[in-house]
């Protein structure tokens, strides 16, 4: 999803230290200042603008070798050994296609019908999440039928989890040497950063050449891009166990072997599952990306109707992953608290489960009998639902875009007009090298000095990419719409936490938010705001905004109740309670949000790309589209990668030294 | 203490161990049911045609040049056609790979003929001829606008409306709406040489170029952009083409040059080189296949406006156009 929150120490400097400096807004003021001073004189010179079509030597370097890369393809061992691979994940895929999703030939069906599908997914999710989860499984896999998406849906599960079984397969082994070695942990956490910051569109094209299209291609992007969290989250959990805990079962003369297998890794079962949730989150999200290349699923029918400006259909296909990622997500949660409370709890129950498992699974095998021979069990009904919900939809959205055009046309050219413009000529119309100094001078200022070396380094990274216009030009957008996503995270995230009832309203909303692919809710946005960057804008607010909200209101939940009872009997008003008590008490959960924010609204910059926001993410789409500019894309996609490592950088250290470490 | 947790995974094996058993058995009902529900075509058919993997770039005309044909492949000589959702660049790819037989709809593509055709590439691919679709570039405004600024058709007019068409995006400038970055375009050339007082703004998307077009025409906005036919949304939105100066051979190069209008483009068919020696009986159809922009027209229009299936748009198609459909059958 991000770079994830779990590195870093938690270098608590005291505030007593914070305060003998002068104050950092001051700071930040005076260099704001001496930018616009220099900036007045030397406006567009030096700005290294490249034209949209416009490419260099190392763009065409680049392309050169994407072109010498097909021309080996006979005597490349690399490529030879990824079509081997290929091969094997076509066929398992194509296997498990046949078992559940397509029809197996000679049959018209799969081998296992909805009926057995269903049965069986509603056993395990049993087996390891309690009856509770059963029901929302078993509501999920229905709905994916009765909104006319069994198959798609089904495909992209399978996607989903083959992609997530690889990960895990080859994630959990490297998350235990990563919490073991130091060395290993400074070598992984770069090829970690660019696994999550470089956009999926970079890499889809060379990954293409090695894996062709279709299942195995999008089996590798979802891998590649979900192998992330689960080494971080899990690293970071194993890391965690308490270091007395270690020395007691130490001193009992344990070898490492058996601290790892009998110590740490169950007590870090809980954060290793949370790390397999977000691994699992993150390959759904890839689903409707991985569509590009024909990776099956539900992609698919959201791109298609994509092209015939069909909002309906999309939000009905969209609509099967948000279920699917709720779904997910819920079971994988539970699971997590289920491990901890059975190993707790003890064997209590254990022999009546284990009945109830055993007779319960007995009833799945018949069904799953029934769904292989008779078709009403094998083929999911046909109903009109689907259709029916695209017509309302589509109905409603056309409805919204007729109505408010007018006035959010207003607020983009506004928003645009106040915030954007002058900031995008600040940072993209200084010569290159006053923006470096300005922005590495930020960096010191709240990141001190580490800060700024990094941004020293990630700012020399984008420069020699060709791409320092475009960048700055991204940079600005990635800002302000984190500053929306802020304003929003702040004024929600205090309600939500104040009021149970608004969180318990709001929270599926935000699901469905951070889920929901934005390619669906890109052609109202296009009909409110038309093509311009204010809609790339919006587009990253939809899908950034969630994970800031739910950061903040879990910081302000944690802000301790006797705080804010002794607060309110002092007299003080909400106000004062939420200015003066709440948000400087939850400045951590701000912060932390902050630096999500950034890297989400990052993370959208491509799609950014395909409503007409240019800069990099036009460089990103246009390298995925046009052989000859492949290079530039790599670039952008560079470019990206640098922007997020600085951004994450400087917000993490900015929290480390307000004593709010990002945990 | 642990063993819930542990039995779990047992439970699980044994379960899958049995779902496989009885996967592996039974079943016999629905494999009878299911050979009248097939697609047409017997056993023998299906064998001599094989698999067709039909690429569908992202764009409605394409879809239905492409369904009309894999249809009709598969209800006549019981092919399996994959329709293969890809970019242009990906589809090529597919040639080399083996993942892609046919690009039914292609615009011109000069640098990726030079790497897949026989002549300077691998000869993963070769030209099938033209489809019969004259594909028309150029630069386009709302029919609103055309009639009430008759005079802006000729670029020559351009210049006095720029401000009308400031947003933004443009900076003071006029907004040139500029398409999706994977189609042949040469417009910041022409602003630029033409001494245009426009900035190319790309809308980065088809789908983004036409919900600017379909609001502009609803909401009498100033938009000039590029787009082209055949394309279902003109049969919506007939949006009217800009005069630029005419074409002629070279004044495209090189492409910083362009001071003209886009040629008209014969558009044609590329396949694989393997597929074409395969002897499939949907070789021929291919070769054969031939449609005017309005054939096109109708059944995009089916798939995007009417909110057919591709499908079922192709199928009815080819029902209502048996004459048509005849020409293109295998002598």
């Amino acid at each position: 999803m991000s770079v994830t929150a779990v590195r870093g120490g938690s270098g608590v400097e005291g505030i007593g230290s914070l305060l003998r400096r002068p104050p950092g807004w001051l700071l930040g003021v005076a260099v704001l200042a001496l930018w616009i001073a220099a900036w007045a004189g030397l406006r567009g010179n030096d700005t290294l603008a490249l034209p949209g079509l416009g490419r260099t030597g190392l763009h065409d370097w680049f392309t050169g070798l994407k072109g010498d890369l097909i021309d080996s393809r006979e005597s490349n061992v690399l490529m030879q050994v990824t079509g081997v691979l290929a091969d094997l994940l076509a066929s398992i895929g194509g296997w498990l296609q046949e078992l559940v999703a397509q029809p197996a030939f000679p049959r018209p069906v799969p081998q296992v019908g909805w009926l057995g599908v269903i049965a069986v997914a509603a056993w395990l999710s049993h087996a390891i999440a309690g009856w509770r989860i059963t029901l929302l499984v078993v509501a999920s896999f229905l709905s994916f039928g009765l909104l006319g998406l069994w198959e798609d849906s089904l495909d992209t599960l399978i996607v989903t989890f083959f992609a997530v079984g690889i990960a895990l397969a080859i994630g959990l082994p490297l998350a235990v040497w990563m919490a073991t070695s130091k060395t290993v942990t400074t070598l992984l956490t770069p090829v970690l950063d660019v696994l999550q910051t470089v956009p999926a569109f970079i890499y889809l094209l060379p990954l293409t050449l090695f894996f062709g299209i279709g299942l195995p291609a999008a089996v590798a992007a979802t891998f590649l891009y979900a192998l992330a969290p689960v080494v971080r989250i899990a690293a970071h959990g194993i890391r965690s166990v308490a270091a007395s805990t270690l020395e007691a079962t130490d001193s009992l003369g344990q070898t490492g072997r058996q601290r790892l297998l009998q110590v740490q890794l169950p007590m870090a079962k809980k954060t290793i599952i949370v790390g397999i949730n977000q691994t699992v989150m993150a390959a759904l999200s890839m689903a409707t990306i991985a569509a590009f290349v024909d990776g099956p699923g539900l992609g698919q029918p959201v791109l298609r109707a994509l092209s015939a400006q069909q909002v309906g259909t999309a939000f009905v296909a969209g609509f099967c992953i948000v279920i699917m990622a709720v779904m997910l997500d819920r079971t994988t949660t539970a699971a997590s608290v289920r491990a901890e409370t059975v190993a707790r709890a003890g064997g209590r129950d254990v022999r009546r489960h284990r009945i109830v498992l055993a007779v319960s699974g007995a009833a799945a095998l018949v069904l799953v009998y029934l769904s292989r021979t008779y078709l009403w069990a094998a083929e999911f009904p046909d109903t009109d639902l689907g259709s029916s919900v695209a017509a309302a939809v589509q109905s409603g959205a056309d409805w919204v875009t007729s109505t408010f055009d007018v006035v959010t046309s207003g607020v983009k050219n506004q928003v645009t007009a106040l915030l954007l413009n002058p900031l995008q000529d600040l940072l993209a119309n200084s010569p290159w090298w006053l923006a470096a100094v300005a922005i590495a001078a930020f960096a010191l200022v709240l990141g001190g000095v580490r800060g700024c070396l990094t941004a020293g380094v990630c700012l020399a990274g984008i420069y020699l990419t060709d791409l320092w216009n475009d960048s700055m030009v991204t940079l600005t957008m990635v800002l302000v719409a984190t500053l929306l996503v802020m304003v929003l995270a702040v004024v929600l995230g205090v309600w939500m936490a104040r009021r149970p009832s608004v969180d318990t309203v709001l929270r599926p909303v935000l699901d469905a938010g951070q889920t929901m692919p934005p390619f669906v809710y890109l052609i109202p946005a296009l009909l409110l705001f038309g093509p311009t960057r204010f809609t790339a804008i919006v587009a990253a607010v939809i899908y950034a905004a969630p994970v800031a909200i739910k950061l903040v209101a879990d910081g302000i939940k944690g802000v301790s109740p006797t705080t804010v009872e002794a607060a309110t009997a002092a007299g003080s008003t909400p106000w004062q309670v939420i200015t003066r008590v709440q948000l400087p008490m939850a400045r951590g959960g701000l912060v932390l949000a902050a630096n999500q924010g950034l890297l989400f609204v990052l993370s959208m910059t491509v799609i950014g790309g395909l409503v007409g926001a240019g800069a990099l993410g036009y460089d990103s789409v246009l390298g995925f589209s046009q052989g000859e500019f492949f290079g530039k894309g790599i670039a952008a996609g560079a470019a990206i990668v640098f922007l997020g490592i600085m951004l994450d950088r400087v917000t993490r250290r900015a929290a480390e030294r307000t004593g709010a470490g990002v945990h | 203490m642990k063993r819930p947790i542990k039995r779990t995974p047992a439970l699980a094996a044994a379960a899958v161990g049995a779902l496989l058993v009885l996967s592996a058995c039974g079943g016999g009902d629905i494999e009878q049911s299911g050979s009248d529900s097939g697609a047409g075509g017997d056993d023998s058919q299906a064998s001599e045609c094989g698999d067709v993997n039909m690429a569908v770039n992202p764009w409605v005309g394409y879809q239905a040049s492409a369904y009309v044909v894999g249809e009709l492949a598969a209800s006549e000589f019981g092919c399996t056609v994959e329709y293969r959702d890809l970019k242009e660049e990906v589809s090529w790819a597919g040639f080399s790979s083996g993942d892609v037989d046919v690009v039914i709809e292609d615009w011109g593509h000069p640098d990726l003929e030079k790497q897949y055709f026989a002549k300077s590439g691998d000869g993963s691919a070769e030209d099938f001829g033209p489809n019969g679709n004259q594909g028309v570039i150029g630069w386009y405004v709302p029919p609103w606008l055309a009639k009430e600024h008759p005079d802006i058709t000729d670029w020559e007019n351009l210049n006095q409306y720029a401000e009308d068409f400031a947003t933004s995006e443009s900076g003071g400038q006029g907004q040139f709406l500029g398409s999706d970055p994977s189609y042949v375009q040469f417009d910041e050339a022409i602003v630029k040489n033409l001494d245009l007082n426009f900035k190319v703004v790309s809308s980065s998307s088809e789908a983004a170029s036409i919900a600017a077009f379909k609001k502009a025409e609803e909401n009498k906005e100033w938009l000039i952009g590029y787009f082209y036919e055949p394309q279902w949304f003109m049969s919506e939105v007939p949006l009217v083409k800009v005069d630029l100066p005419p074409y002629d051979p070279g004044c495209q190069e090189p492409a910083s040059a362009a001071d003209c209008d886009y040629p008209v483009t014969e558009l044609k068919k590329i396949v694989s080189t393997e597929w074409a020696d395969s002897g499939s009986p949907a070789v021929e159809v291919v070769k054969n296949f031939e449609w005017t922009n309005e054939d096109q027209n109708a059944v995009a229009a089916m798939i995007s406006s009417d909110g057919m299936a591709p499908e079922d748009a192709a199928m009815q198609w080819i029902e209502d156009n048996p004459d048509k459909v005849e020409g293109w059958m295998p002598s």
